[in-house]
């Protein structure tokens, strides 16, 4: 991708993120351009998943800060940080959709609490959302009704909703067979050059990281912080660091 | 002390030969689960000496294997390494030999940190006080979120839809009258029936009709109904939010700038509030023709009689006593079932113990409350 000097979309500095008594992942600093798809990668158990949920507001860090623009989440009042909220979606691990409500209800309500929009309006914005994953003609099931790659997808869908500016993907591949996990990243593709929107994955995948990551970070158990920071292609074959090249090349034989 | 008995599948033995300074174990027969051999620490200590310095293996005349040997040959493996002794592995399966590598692989580094220090009694008091003062603080901050949302409603500005609102009322309410009508009947039936036993000593079985319409209307109607409410609905909170969190769906209405108390707490405190009190309108009557029963049947009161004696024994004031009492045991049951659903912990047993705490938590605090109550009500003469 050619947008190198691209603005800034997200900055994350100094940041420290832990549970109870216990740091994870601490001193990270990275920026994450408009426009490209950025990977916080890792071994299982480093703590990428604590990673987002700081980033997305679930977790307050022990420090630093995370940056829309020019703004800090967590130095935001109540009203700010919702107000932020909007300008990101998020898709979870298993699609965290709600149980109670069918597909296309899932999609619409971030819609009918945040806009004003009528509800003829709102149905065709999620049909067209459902449709961009691939999933028109579910609209009135209920997410216990659909596959767990349906789930996935429609959750890709509800965190479009409000046209953010970031998508956030929690382990969008996990749990996929590879057919659909590279589905998924052309569909991940597709939707970043149409909505022009940022997107920011967890994940291992080497495969899915190496299609569609402009820029990543490596984070590692051992040290607890990031130990590399770049275009994943470039570090495989130019990095220095054994951990780095060890983690990148996992799948070479 | 050999004999070629290989057929039989409990046959198994560990021959050592000493040659000089060097150690032959020979496993024979079938080294598997089944087998019935003497305990290795024996024979190997019987086998073991200072002066060896190398141990090999003799498998010709091992039948079968499974990690039963493998067992042993990790055991003398350790050993050896203690000892500083020459451990000769080349005769043993080849399996054995990978089984034996992959264990001693590298494991998964801990994590660092010291272990901790043995834990005293005042530890352990300390710890408890320090967790119950912080789940008090915990529920104390949900009660003032959960009002907070509810001044947000009463201005009209609270995030959520009266359809949730009309469901849960559904489920709470309209669903639990049978279970409702037989436990209140029963009440009733008990209370006259042990009134009963009492009063007619005194030639003064009428009056079951009061003690029956008294009980029932200030205490019993609220706190039965409150207490399956808790049973009931409570644990169905918990279970419901609990299985959200898990899911991720909480903070997924969190991040879609969807405040969870609102959405989902608010709608349940509603429709619970709204119709415990109904419930327990309906329980009071239930319970007084439980009475009835008894004083029909078991005392051949006259029935305009006991509906007469009834009317004279309670006042508006009773029955409303008893109806404010079920509105907070309303507020009770919401609370603490939806403050576990939301403390759950992400997988399928914390919705369990987040269930069961409910109902704890529910039934203690009705019960605390109506004890409160009664005395609040005696100071303000009611």
């Amino acid at each position: 991708m050619n947008e190198a000097r691209a603005p800034a979309q997200v900055s994350v500095e100094g940041l420290a993120v832990g549970y109870g008594e216990r740091t994870v992942q601490s001193g990270l600093d990275f920026t994450i351009r408009r426009g490209s798809v950025f990977v916080i990668m890792g071994p299982s158990g480093c703590g990428k998943s604590t990673v987002l949920r700081a980033m997305v507001g679930l977790l307050e860090p022990r420090a630093g800060r995370v940056c829309y623009g020019d703004e800090s989440f967590w130095d935001a009042d109540a009203d700010r940080r919702d107000h932020l909220r909007r300008r990101f979606g998020v898709m979870y691990q298993g699609g965290a959709l709600w149980s109670s409500m069918t597909v296309a209800e899932n999609v619409s309500l971030p819609l009918t609490e945040h806009t004003r929009l009528d509800a003829a309006t709102i149905r065709q914005l999620a049909e067209l959302k459902l449709a961009l994953v691939g999933l028109s003609g579910f609209e009135d099931f209920y997410p216990a009704e659909i596959s767990g790659g349906m789930n996935k997808r429609v959750g890709v869908a509800r965190a479009l909703a409000l046209d953010p500016e970031v998508v956030y993907f929690d382990e969008p591949s996990a749990g996929l067979d590879p057919i659909s996990a590279r589905r998924l990243d052309d569909t991940l593709l597709a939707l970043r050059d149409g909505l022009g929107c940022t997107m920011v994955l967890v994940t291992h995948e080497l495969d899915s990281i190496f299609a569609i990551a402009d820029d990543a970070v490596l984070l590692d158990a051992a040290s607890g912080t990031m130990i590399a920071q770049g275009n994943p292609r470039e570090l495989r074959d130019h990095s220095d660091d054994a951990r780095v090249r060890r983690f990148l090349r996992r799948g070479e034989t | 002390m050999v004999n070629g008995t290989s057929s039989d599948a409990a046959h198994a033995q560990l021959v050592t030969t000493r040659d000089g300074d060097a150690l032959v174990l020979r496993p024979e027969g079938n080294w598997t689960l089944l087998a019935s051999i003497p305990p290795l620490a024996a024979v190997l200590a019987d086998a073991f000496d200072n002066d060896i310095r190398r141990v090999s293996f003799d498998c010709r005349a091992l039948v079968a294997w499974d990690s039963r040997l493998v067992v042993l040959v990790r055991a003398v493996a350790q050993r050896c390494a203690g000892a500083g002794i020459t451990l000769d592995l080349a005769a043993l399966p080849a399996g054995i030999v990978r089984l034996l590598e992959l264990a001693e692989a590298a494991p998964e580094a801990r994590r660092q940190g010291n272990p901790a220090p043995e834990r005293t009694f005042l530890h352990d008091v300390g710890e408890q006080a320090i967790t119950f003062f912080r789940s008090a603080g915990e529920l104390i901050e949900f009660t003032g979120a959960a009002t907070v949302a509810c001044a947000r409603m009463l201005r009209g500005k609270a995030r959520f839809r009266y359809r949730d609102v009309f469901r849960v009322m559904q489920d709470v309410g309209a669903e639990a009258l049978p279970i409702v009508s037989l436990i209140s009947v029963l009440v009733g039936l008990i209370l006259a029936y042990i009134g009963a036993l009492q009063l007619s000593q005194f030639g003064a079985s009428e009056y079951v009709a009061n003690l029956v319409a008294i009980a029932m209307a200030r205490e019993m109607a609220a706190m039965m109904t409150g207490i399956i409410m808790a049973g009931r609905t409570g644990a169905a909170f918990a279970a419901q939010l609990g299985t959200m969190t898990a899911n991720e769906e909480i903070d997924a209405l969190r991040t879609a700038a969807i405040p969870p108390i609102e959405f989902l707490v608010l709608p349940r405190i509603v429709a619970l509030v709204l119709m415990l009190p109904l419930l327990a309108i309906y329980a009071n009557l239930m319970g007084i023709f439980g009475g009835a029963l008894v004083g029909l049947l078991l005392l051949d009161l006259d029935p305009l009689q006991y509906v007469t004696q009834t009317r004279a024994a309670v006042t508006l004031t009773d029955f409303a006593t008893g109806l404010f009492k079920a509105a907070v045991y309303g507020v009770i049951v919401a609370v603490s079932g939806c403050l576990r659903g939301m403390q759950c912990g992400r997988s399928a047993a914390a919705v369990g113990e987040a269930t069961t705490s409910a109902v704890v938590t529910g039934i203690v605090f009705i019960v605390v409350a109506s004890a409160t109550l009664t005395i609040v009500y005696e100071v303000l003469g009611l």
